[in-house]
């Protein structure tokens, strides 16, 4: 018996030595996976580490401020409350949602939305409840905080313009990224980040942007932000200094009581836009808000389309502002002279259609001084036709119409200035007489943005240098603008007809004239016809812009310029449907230059 | 008989102080360790995990004491009974599995659960210590004589896997397995065994249940399914290197403090550990477990009482799986199948059942008998 175990104790013993050894190798196996996960891949495993537990997001930096060139601001980032609530925070999420109610407002929409939110986000987001709230509000959700448990007030920033309407074409707006806007920036996937959607906005977004901070939270497997671990700020946006004087800007805008239109005034000698209105407008700050949707249709629906800038996209025919460019065309190429006359009775036969002046009892003989003076058709006609259209062209093209002149608000419109080659690749039909004719009247093919005509007027009137109009400040005044290649007595020639047209016994702007200090106003009317006027009508009479409804009612031009004698100031004016260039156009781009002459703005 | 007095003569007091109060000390250091670690994983708070791990302890502490100051004799005559019934429970779990819904492992005796396949860990080592100090050399080395044992083997890792617990259901038939190498069982016949396991591998694939499969698949490439199932294994990689040799400091783990990792306080807390006292930790840890099963091997060395030494190298070998089988799965040289650290891990069950057999493995160590224990 003892020996029999004795030797099953042997056996035991010696596998036992085996089962240790086994155990060895086991534990030599772990420790050596030990060594190469925590020294050989050590540095791996750290980076992977931190990556899981290190989430980098990019702060908004403030947008640079907009000035005008009194610097006075007129886009800037505003404090925006916001009040929020954290549902882990909140022993009841709807019962403080309802105790918040009670405090502040919210409409239907608003509080659904809260509602689905605070059913489908995690419960340590913050839920947006009430945005832009102001000082008042502010002040009593502190107040009762203890009643509101899980809700905080949050300081962003937003979007303001101080100018309202005033502003709203040229700056644009803001608004968050949309799909197309996604670029290679990680800032553009900041949520509440926002980019500049048209206007100067939009076109100096890049610069308005600054550069982004960074911020590297702690945050634990569910997103949680446990801690800040670094904070890098970013830098403001530049900011921009504009040419336009928000005081001539006002003024502008106010001209037009409730007429619908748009204005532009350059400074003749560097091309900077010192006033560029367009009206009706509406309140950008709206957009950044949020619009409402019947705000916005309202906006969409009015026949006088507020969110049309036409200024820049509004083209209308120049009537007979466009004489201008035909009476230099015509000087220029010899085809008339300062003394060159011709005789209006009031029509003219051209090839079989009759043409008529706007003054049925003709003006009589007139040479081309008076011509601008009255503004003549019949003049126009026969210059037009001797003249033809290609050196029109050249003319207008010369002074700035036809093309756009890219000053960096999107939709600007190039306008139509029309070629014997354009017609026949546009509607396959020859160039006739009577499209000569009606081209030297402003009238036909031809289209122009109030922003063209006001470039040709400073064209001619600063002697024919070639200004190119501008947002941005020319400090450079050594950079010399080059002279377009036009007689200087032509040019005198034409603006001394333009003075006619305002301070002369029967000009047609004489209403609109003034004196300040001897600064006088130099400038032409036009009026171009919304609708056809017919032969059965010109029989009976042509009816009167005042029993028409205001859509079929002419449109009123006038461009201006002042002091007449040593041009600083250029304005075009737009009236749509405002029946006269002479009674409606002309008086509001008197009141523009009289009040820029009084600013005297430099 | 060789003139051995009874345990029974033996008083307790003799007995307490014939063990080895290193031997206990290393455990009660092991579960201090554990409370520790549970504290940080409550983000540096004693509640819910450590103190109630330390009250299960103390708990437990006194049935080691308790089991370990029964008499030999006792378990040697009641080594088949406690296989027994722990077998009928288990036969008791599976069926009412069937009846009720999905996995049960449990059998709830209102004051406390048990858990039959944890019973079966101690049981089948004193089954087989029993069966194998009776049987003589030729029985052992005889197929005939390993029909039995085979048998009684097979029967509950097949009810423990069909519960389903792989992890348990493997342990008991490495342990059993390796108390049949023990008892000497030869060698071919383990070759044998293992090749024709290997070759029914494609066969026995297809039984398992498709999150089994997961597992495995999952542990040959943790790539495969990063945010599924290879997440866990992926996270716990990621925090043992980041730990790096000196770790990141106690409650300091990013990866177990931020929630990267999951189980932190019950499978995967050796991988907390790792992370927060780097490798240098790890050794200190793993080490201790060293010296106790070290300790185990030198009792079975140090007494003669066959069926004592084979209990505990059986005890031994069961501590020494759960250890190795932890702590191998974490760092992914094994499938994830839910083994926790014994007295380092939070969870009731392994805590009683681990202390129950450091009580026997005490128990044998001051065993003085001879051969006899009928």
């Amino acid at each position: 018996m003892n020996s029999f175990n004795a030797e099953k104790n042997q056996i035991l013993s010696r596998r036992a030595i085996y089962i240790i050894l086994l155990n060895l190798l086991a534990f030599a196996i772990i420790i050596v996976r030990l060594y190469y996960l925590q020294v050989l891949q050590s540095d791996k495993y750290r980076m992977m580490s931190d990556e899981n537990r290190i989430s980098t997001r990019f702060l908004i930096p403030p947008r640079g401020t907009i000035f005008d060139r009194n610097g006075e601001t007129i886009a800037k980032n505003e404090q925006n409350f916001q009040a929020l609530l954290i549902i882990e925070q909140t022993p009841d999420a709807e019962k403080t949602l309802q105790t918040f109610k009670n405090i502040i407002s919210l409409s239907e929409d608003e509080e659904n939305r809260i509602k689905k939110e605070i059913k489908n986000k995690r419960n340590f987001i913050p839920i947006k409840l009430k945005d832009n709230l102001d000082w008042e509000q502010v002040s009593e959700v502190l107040l009762h905080a203890p009643d509101l448990p899980g809700v905080e007030i949050n300081e962003g920033l937003s979007r303001y313009y101080p100018k309202g309407e005033l502003y709203a074409h040229v700056l644009g707006y803001v608004g968050p990224v949309s799909e197309k806007d996604k670029k290679d920036n990680p800032l553009y996937m900041v949520p509440g980040f926002k980019i500049g959607k048209s206007g100067l906005e939009k076109y100096y977004d890049y610069k308005l942007q600054g550069q982004s901070g960074t911020v590297k939270l702690e945050v634990n497997a569910y997103g949680r932000v446990m801690k800040e671990i670094e904070r890098q700020s970013g830098t403001e946006g530049d900011s921009i200094i504009l040419t336009i004087d928000s005081r001539l800007q006002k003024v502008a805008y106010d001209s037009f009581g409730e007429h619908s239109g748009a204005a532009v005034v350059l400074d003749v000698k560097n091309g900077e836009i010192l006033a560029m209105v367009s009206v009706p407008s509406f309140n950008p700050n709206l957009f950044t808000n949020g619009i409402s949707y019947k705000h916005w249709n309202e906006l969409l629906n009015n026949e006088r389309n507020p969110l049309t800038d036409k200024a820049i996209s509004g083209q209308y025919s120049p009537g007979s502002t466009f004489k201008i460019v035909v009476a230099l065309a015509a000087l220029e190429a010899g085809v008339i002279n300062a003394d060159t006359r011709y005789y209006c009775n009031g029509a003219m036969k051209v090839g079989t259609s009759r043409f008529h002046c706007w003054n049925h009892y003709g003006h009589g003989s007139l040479n081309v001084v008076e011509a601008l003076k009255y503004s003549c058709d019949i003049f126009f006609y026969e210059t037009a036709l001797r003249l033809g259209v290609d050196k029109i062209r050249d003319m207008a093209l010369k002074l700035g119409l036809g093309a756009s002149l890219n000053i960096g608000l999107e939709n600007e419109k190039s306008g139509l200035i029309p070629s014997k080659a354009w017609k026949k690749a546009r509607y396959d039909t020859s160039w006739t007489l009577g499209d000569s004719a009606n081209t030297g009247i402003g009238q036909g093919y031809v289209l122009v943005t109030p922003l063209q005509l006001v470039t040709m007027l400073a064209r001619v009137v600063n002697g024919g240098y070639n200004i190119k109009p501008t947002f941005i400040r020319q400090n450079d005044s050594s950079k010399k603008i080059k002279r377009l290649d036009i007689s200087t007595r032509n040019i005198e020639l034409v603006k001394q007809g333009m003075y006619e047209v305002v301070n002369a016994v029967g000009g047609t702007a004489r209403k609109a004239r003034f004196d300040i200090n001897g600064a006088k106003m130099g400038g032409k009317t036009g009026t171009t016809q919304v609708r056809r006027i017919t032969m059965n009508e010109r029989k009976t009479g042509v009816i009167s812009d005042k029993n028409l409804p205001w859509k079929l009612r002419n449109h009123a031009w006038f461009m201006g310029y002042a002091p007449a004698d040593n041009p600083r100031y250029a304005v075009a004016v737009i009236v749509e449907h405002g029946s006269s260039g002479s009674g409606v156009a002309a008086p509001i781009a008197g009141r523009i230059l009289q009040e820029a002459i009084k600013l005297n703005i430099k | 008989m060789y003139g051995l007095e009874s345990n029974n003569q033996i008083k307790w007091k003799d007995k307490i102080f014939q063990m080895s109060f290193i031997y206990i000390f290393l455990i009660v250091t092991l579960a201090f360790i554990g409370a520790l670690i549970l504290y940080s994983a409550a983000n540096g708070s004693w509640q819910p995990w450590a103190v109630k791990h330390l009250l299960r302890f103390s708990v437990a502490l006194v049935l080691m004491f308790a089991l370990s100051l029964v008499d030999v004799q006792k378990y040697y005559k009641l080594a088949y009974w406690f296989y027994l019934i722990t077998l009928i429970l288990l036969f008791v779990v599976e069926i009412s599995g069937h009846v009720g819904m999905g996995a049960q492992r449990w059998i709830d005796l209102k004051l406390f659960k048990i858990q039959p396949s944890e019973l079966m860990k101690i049981g089948i080592v004193l089954f087989m210590a029993r069966y194998f100090s009776s049987a003589t050399i030729q029985g052992i080395k005889s197929i005939r004589g390993i029909i039995i044992p085979t048998i009684m083997t097979l029967l509950p890792v097949a009810l423990i896997a069909a519960e389903p617990d792989l992890g348990t259901s493997l342990m008991v038939l490495i342990t059993a397995g390796v108390m049949f190498f023990a008892a000497g069982v030869q060698w071919w016949k383990f070759a044998l065994v293992g090749g024709a396991l290997g070759g029914c591998l494609p066969v026995l694939w297809n039984f398992l249940h498709e999150y089994q499969q997961n597992r495995v698949l999952t542990f040959l490439n943790p790539e495969r399914d990063p945010l599924g199932a290879g997440y866990h294994i992926i996270q716990s990689k990621i925090a043992f290197g980041s730990g790096g040799l000196f770790g990141k400091g106690f409650l300091h783990g990013t990866q177990t403090h931020l929630n990267f990792l999951p189980e932190k306080h019950t499978d995967f807390i050796f991988t907390m550990f790792s992370e927060e006292f780097g490798l240098l930790g790890s050794l200190s840890l793993i080490f201790l477990n060293m010296i106790v099963l070290a300790f185990g091997y030198m009792f079975a060395f140090r007494i003669r009482n066959y069926f004592a030494r084979l209990t505990i190298i059986g005890l031994n070998t069961n501590y020494f799986l759960y250890v190795f089988i932890n702590i191998a799965m974490v760092m992914g040289v094994l499938p994830v199948v839910g083994v926790p650290l014994p007295l380092i891990s939070y969870g009731g069950t392994v805590m009683f059942s681990i202390m129950a057999s450091f009580g026997i493995i005490l128990c044998m160590s001051v065993c003085s008998n001879g051969d006899n224990l009928e």
